[in-house]
């Protein structure tokens, strides 16, 4: 074991730190987790259900992408509290490519003079793209879990399969004396369960102590939005979101753990903001499964056990299965989305004829798509039907959005929103942004496959 | 009475695939008991017909003060797949909280719901 907190009271904590929900999260936060008080590891999370896709699109490109770049320059902002203070960093940013990501990462740190100092663990094993015809040839369908439908019927149309992988690859990595860890597609609570498990030395059929990591995980795996942001209890009254603290995970020995926030920051950790991101992207609360554990979220106590610290414990856990998820992402035809706003008086009447001369003409060009969905932004794009009718809003924005195999077709229909401004109804404005531009979809396909299958690799370079 | 969800709990949800999940907690714990009774699968079904094209899912969470409600067919395909503006389902969590259940005035009463002619109270700051 490297490195420990031993308050006065003798008992070991491990202090881990969350500094990314997903690609694109606030780039102070990293540095902010390290500099704001005495953490042991900084946890990034970087992977999304579709951003190995694009990640693998990238790859495709130029050999040397298909992973998160923010992740290059989070590790430069944190670099002294790596090299000088023993934080140490887990991430999934690797994405279809944790080598490459490597070698910018070991880059960063010759560049600054700390090579040193900086040992890197690479996790791969996750990518199973080059062994997918393989996979289908010897019995695995990698049927959607969702439509039951085999992976054959859209093969040739494949961009990634990835499986989520569990804790063991990164404790190894830890083990064999790795201060930054980079991962393909962990999934994301084993980012944080991981170095628990490793600190305390919980055994792999720990099964409760397990649970609790993938908890104390699952809390923190969105950044801020356990500590005050994207909070509906209590909005109005929640401190300084301009200077919001990112969770830190406290955990203990026994498996329970404090989430709490560095002081002199904004937001708010309390019961109801945890309840809300305990409830976040939840199924059935009884089994969250993972590749290490599975989960019960009904066993989960919380307690405030201080200003900005909620104390969760009584976790309980059980085996998990002898399968793996796999994130596929495929081709899936195109879409686009055009929008313009109408103003008062009359806006939603007038946003509405719009959006049937608009069809009119989509129909008699003999254009066909899998699905035209038009919204009245204003009035009914976040509830639906649910919100009512305001007949007198100050202003809609009509948003019609076409998908379908077509790519031509969705391209024509990006031609016909602008001509409505001087040949459709009034008072209309908003189109400035120009032609909406076409996007490809790529769609994602969660499978499942055997466990014994997968085989991790860990290096450490040094 | 007329109790709208909305006085009596806080919501967050998300996505997975087409399903968007959302859960219900309670915004003061002795007020669980009246989610747990009134927020039914029927009421959640009603609530919801004609957004979502695909059948609910109910669990409840003790614990937490919270039910968490699983709508299928709920994000126009999910993901990237979607046309909608909400298509992680981000919102739904609010668009659940319009419900109005109806509680019986001893009850409701007995509890401190607050009733329909306080709205909107929002902004208040229960006690945790």
């Amino acid at each position: 074991m490297s490195k420990s907190s031993i308050p006065a009271s003798g008992e070991k904590i491990v202090r881990v730190a969350s500094g990314q929900g997903f690609w694109g999260d606030w780039l102070e936060a990293p540095r902010r987790q390290v500099e704001g008080g005495d953490v042991d590891y900084l946890m990034l999370d970087y992977l999304a259900e579709v951003t190995m896709s694009i990640l693998q699109k990238q790859k495709e490109r130029d050999p040397k992408m298909g992973y998160a770049r923010d992740f290059i320059g989070a590790v430069e902002s944190v670099l002294p509290a790596v090299a000088k203070r023993g934080v140490r960093v887990i991430a999934n940013a690797g994405g279809v490519n944790p080598p490459a990501c490597a070698e910018a990462v070991r880059a960063v740190a010759a560049k600054h003079g700390v090579s040193s100092d900086v040992r890197v663990g690479v996790v791969t094993g996750d990518d199973l793209l080059p062994r997918l015809d393989e996979l289908i040839a010897s019995g695995h369908a990698l049927a959607n879990m969702e439509t039951g439908e085999a992976l054959s019927t859209v093969r040739d149309r494949v961009l990634s399969a990835n499986a989520y992988i569990g804790s063991t690859p990164i404790i190894d990595a830890l083990g064999k004396g790795a201060n930054i860890v980079i991962t393909g597609r962990s999934t994301d609570t084993a980012l944080t369960m991981a170095p628990l498990r490793y600190e305390f030395g919980w055994g792999n059929a720990d099964w409760d102590r397990l649970a609790a990591g993938i908890v104390a995980g699952h809390i923190i795996e969105c950044g801020a939005q356990c500590s005050g942001g994207n909070c509906l209890y209590d909005w109005r009254n929640i401190p300084d979101l301009a200077n919001i603290g990112y969770p830190i995970v406290e955990g203990h020995a026994d498996g329970s753990f404090v989430i709490y926030k560095h002081p002199h920051t904004g937001g708010r950790i309390s019961v109801p903001s945890v309840s809300e991101q305990l409830v976040y992207e939840m199924g059935d609360p009884h089994s969250y499964i993972t590749p290490d554990v599975i989960a019960d979220f009904t066993s989960i106590q919380l307690e405030q056990a201080g200003e900005n610290r909620v104390r969760v414990f009584g976790i309980k856990g059980k085996p998990p299965t002898d399968k793996l998820k796999v994130s596929i992402a495929y081709r899936a035809g195109y879409k686009a989305v055009g929008t313009l706003v109408y103003a008062w008086p009359d806006a939603l009447d007038k946003a509405k004829l719009a959006d049937r001369v608009l069809r009119e003409r989509l129909e008699r060009l003999g254009l066909r798509f899998d699905h035209i969905l038009t919204e009245f932004v204003g009035v009914s794009a976040a509830h639906g039907p649910l919100a009512g009718e305001t007949h007198d809003a100050p202003e809609v924005q009509l948003r019609v959005g076409v998908r379908g195999g077509d790519k031509a077709a969705v391209e024509r229909f990006t031609r016909e929103i602008a001509p409505l401004v001087l040949n459709g109804p009034p008072s209309v404005t908003g189109f400035a942004g120009g032609r909406p531009k076409v996007e490809e979809i790529v769609a994602y396909w969660p499978a499942l496959i055997d466990k014994s299958v997968v085989q991790t690799r860990v290096e450490v370079l040094s | 009475m007329k109790i709208r969800l909305l006085d009596i709990a806080h919501a967050r949800s998300g996505d997975k695939g087409d399903t968007a999940n959302v859960g219900v907690i309670a915004l003061e714990p002795r007020w669980y008991p009246v989610l747990a009774e009134y927020l039914t699968l029927d009421r959640v079904r009603e609530h919801f017909r004609g957004v979502i094209t695909g059948p609910v899912e109910r669990y409840e969470l003790p614990n937490l003060k919270a039910l968490n409600f699983l709508l299928h067919g709920a994000l126009d395909g999910g993901g990237t797949l979607s046309l909608k503006t909400d298509a992680q389902g981000k919102v739904f969590s609010t668009a659940m909280l319009r419900m109005i259940l109806d509680v019986p005035d001893d009850r409701a009463k007995a509890l401190g719901l607050p009733g329909h002619k306080e709205w909107p109270t929002y902004q208040r700051s229960p006690k945790e």
